[in-house]
């Protein structure tokens, strides 16, 4: 236990703790909302994610980022921020599409959703994996080698972006950690206003009310899980494009902890719960990290679980309680 | 209405039904020896690949008990696997020299008594909350054993102890020849016989013939159970724990008699598991396996035994049989679950159960809505 070097870098610590749990809380986003509605654990949404970290990556590689500065360089992130949302939200709808829509339809056994949504988190990883495979059937693997190639090692973006650090009274901040927080923060409250209030965040709340009712009241019920994953695929991208600000590296399995750590951070909260699923990110990745300073970087994981267990045990739904249909408007 | 195979073999009389249940068993464990030529696996050594069919065997009739019979989402299995295989491995070679036979008792009591552990606190909370509780005790127990030196951090445990030979390590008691298959001719090749029972590291046979007497000794207690008064109770706090609790079925302490009863044959796959590799280290328990256990329950159709072991025949031999597909193993076996779950959402082989259950909705349905025909006939 490490409690000088805990103590004394608490602030930092913080910090860094926070913009982790502001990515997990955008990824859990993906999986409270699905679960509100469709009572369904979303498993392959960590591949929706790590598709977007790769719409980042290929963006900064195609406008050759690294070596743009200023404007340009903002501009350019810019088009990669839209570029991984695109994917993001592109995957999410196919998986819908591909792996859920009939079984929802035929109204299928749950867990029969969820070895779909496995097998689909495979199918996806593994295109990621095989990539230069892949474009090697079409002859492009030379051609496109800065895209394809290290299918299954780390890629990385780093040197592209400067992080200059700052000090406020003492503490030494990075300005990408305050950038993601404040990102993530501000998408999660358009996010709850857009459910609260628009046509379309009421037909999900209803939806996840009570789904008969709804659909007599005139709620496209198809058009509402779209919509659901479409805003999922949306926040992805967007945790992916900050996870890659702050990263810079990403990998075809790149997902699978950081999913598990999200979908952990939502049922913290208390899973269909939007709010839940802020606090539940941002806690976790708080304690992960303290965690981190006070045992050693190796029993990272073990304290995240280790806290979820503890916390179900006390509040068996979660911290704020669960329920995206209760959410008042 | 069709007649089902069940019922046929149901139909025959019990001698006759006995005689073949014998004959299916020897043929089961004659399987290796008669290396037929489709099934046996090219490139790898066949005893080896039905050692490991049989471990995902008893993991998903343990898991399935869990899953298909008390339906509690257990997505950290591998943890009860875990447990058993690395109580052997300490007790056998790490930290003691036990000998095998008295290991695995020990471990599958470990892992019984780490199920009602984690049971205990944990079965309160309800359906998904218990899928993400025990996905994290699965990854705990992994992760303990990375970072814990006493458990042979990352590096693993070697010289788990074999189990004991019978009858003399250079023949064993006597040697069983297999078969060789050429182009339309069978031969008999004595050249490399099998020793009855000598556990070596090459011959992967009588490792085989272990876990299948294990399977058959745990499909026997699984059928006792399920037709008892706790298969029953479980079936109940399935369907409606309310209702149950209301009849008076404790579902609390069924649900945790479920739960360590799964981990309890958990821990014997993994003692057995451990015993047959010699050599454990934490990546033998990821949580793809986890996955890969609850795939081959689901698939084959939770609920029903036999649905199961089908389910996990699949999981564990089609990759092998594959292995010329090497690096798109993964890939296809993915779009194999998304198929599977989309067109046969039951599972392979759904128990009667289920398939009565959506019989007697449809018949329901018809008499509420009539038949197609029937409105057609109305409207005019």
């Amino acid at each position: 236990m490490n409690f000088e070097f805990f103590f004394n870098n608490l602030p930092e610590l913080t910090i860094t703790g926070l913009a982790f749990g502001a990515i997990y809380a955008l990824i859990a986003l993906g999986y409270t909302m699905v679960y509100g509605v469709l009572q369904l654990i979303n498993f392959a949404h960590s591949e929706v994610f790590m598709y977007g970290t790769f719409a980042t990556l290929w963006t900064v590689i195609a406008l050759n980022a690294a070596d743009a500065n200023g404007v340009k360089l903002i501009a350019i992130l810019i088009v990669a921020l839209f570029a991984s949302m695109a994917l993001s939200a592109l995957i999410a709808l196919a998986l819908e599409r591909v792996a859920y829509r009939s079984l929802i339809e035929r109204d299928a056994p749950r867990l029969i959703a969820l070895i779909s949504a496995i097998g689909a988190s495979f199918v996806l990883a593994e295109i990621m994996g095989l990539r230069d495979r892949i474009a090697g059937w079409f002859g492009l693997d030379d051609d496109l080698s800065e895209y394809v190639g290290k299918a299954r090692i780390n890629n990385s973006m780093a040197g592209t972006l400067e992080k200059p650090r700052f000090d406020v009274a003492g503490v030494s901040i990075s300005s990408i950690d305050i950038i993601v927080i404040v990102a993530a923060i501000g998408m999660m409250v358009l996010l709850d206003q857009f459910v609260r209030r628009s046509r379309l965040g009421k037909g999900i709340r209803a939806t996840a009310q009570d789904p008969e009712t709804a659909s007599l009241m005139g709620v496209n019920p198809t058009r509402t899980i779209q919509v659901t994953f479409l805003i999922g695929g949306l926040m992805a991208g967007v945790a992916a494009f900050l996870y890659m600000l702050k990263i810079d590296t990403t990998k075809y399995d790149v997902g699978f902890l950081l999913g598990v750590k999200a979908f952990t951070a939502a049922v913290l909260g208390g899973i269909g719960n939007l709010r839940g699923a802020l606090l539940g990110g941002l806690v976790l990745g708080v304690a992960e990290n303290w965690g981190q300073a006070l045992f050693g970087g190796e029993w990272r994981d073990v304290i995240a679980f280790v806290l979820l267990v503890l916390i179900l045990l006390v509040r068996p739904t979660g911290l704020l309680g669960e329920s995206l249909g209760k959410a008042r408007a | 209405m069709n007649i089902g195979f069940k019922d046929k073999l149901t139909g025959l009389p019990k001698p006759v039904r006995i005689l073949l249940w014998i004959l299916l068993a020897l043929f089961a464990y004659a399987l290796p020896l008669l290396e037929l030529p489709i099934i046996s696996t090219p490139g790898v050594d066949f005893g080896g690949v039905l050692f490991t069919v049989t471990i995902y065997c008893l993991v998903a009739l343990g898991l399935n008990i869990v899953v298909g019979y008390a339906g509690l989402l257990d997505l950290g299995y591998v943890g009860f696997y875990a447990i058993g295989a690395y109580t052997v491995g300490i007790l056998t070679s790490f930290h003691a020299n036990w000998p095998l036979l008295l290991a695995i008792p020990v471990a599958v009591v470990a892992a019984m008594i780490s199920g009602v552990i984690l049971g205990a606190p944990t079965l309160r909370v309800r359906g998904d909350y218990l899928a993400i509780v025990t996905l994290g005790f699965g990854e705990i127990i992994r992760l303990t054993a990375v970072n814990l030196e006493w458990l042979g951090d990352a590096r693993g445990i070697k010289n788990i102890a074999k189990p004991p030979n019978i009858g003399d390590e250079k023949t064993g008691l006597f040697e069983i020849p297999h078969l060789l298959w050429g182009d339309g001719t069978v031969l008999v090749d004595t050249e490399h016989p099998t020793k009855f029972l000598v556990f070596g590291y090459i011959d992967q046979v009588p490792y085989y013939w272990m876990g299948l007497t294990a399977v058959i000794i745990v499909l026997i207690a699984d059928i006792l159970i399920k037709s008892s008064r706790v298969g029953r109770a479980w079936e109940a706090t399935r369907e409606d724990e309310d209702a149950a609790e209301l009849m008076g079925v404790p579902t609390f302490k069924f649900k945790l008699l479920a739960f360590s009863t799964g981990a309890f044959v958990g821990g014997l796959a993994g003692a057995l598991y451990a015993s047959r590799q010699g050599f454990i280290n934490p990546l033998s328990f990821l949580l793809l396996y986890s996955i890969l256990f609850l795939a081959a329950v689901v698939v084959g159709g939770q609920g029903n035994r036999w649905g199961v072991l089908l389910g996990a025949i699949l999981v564990a031999y089609l990759p092998q049989r594959f292995r010329e597909f090497d690096d798109f193993r993964v890939l296809a076996f993915g779009a194999a679950l998304v198929l599977l779950a989309t067109l046969r959402p039951e599972g392979l082989l759904p128990p009667r159960r289920t398939v009565r259950a959506k019989q007697l909705e449809q018949e329901l349905e018809e008499l509420e809505h009539g038949t197609d025909e029937g409105e057609e006939a109305a409207r005019v």
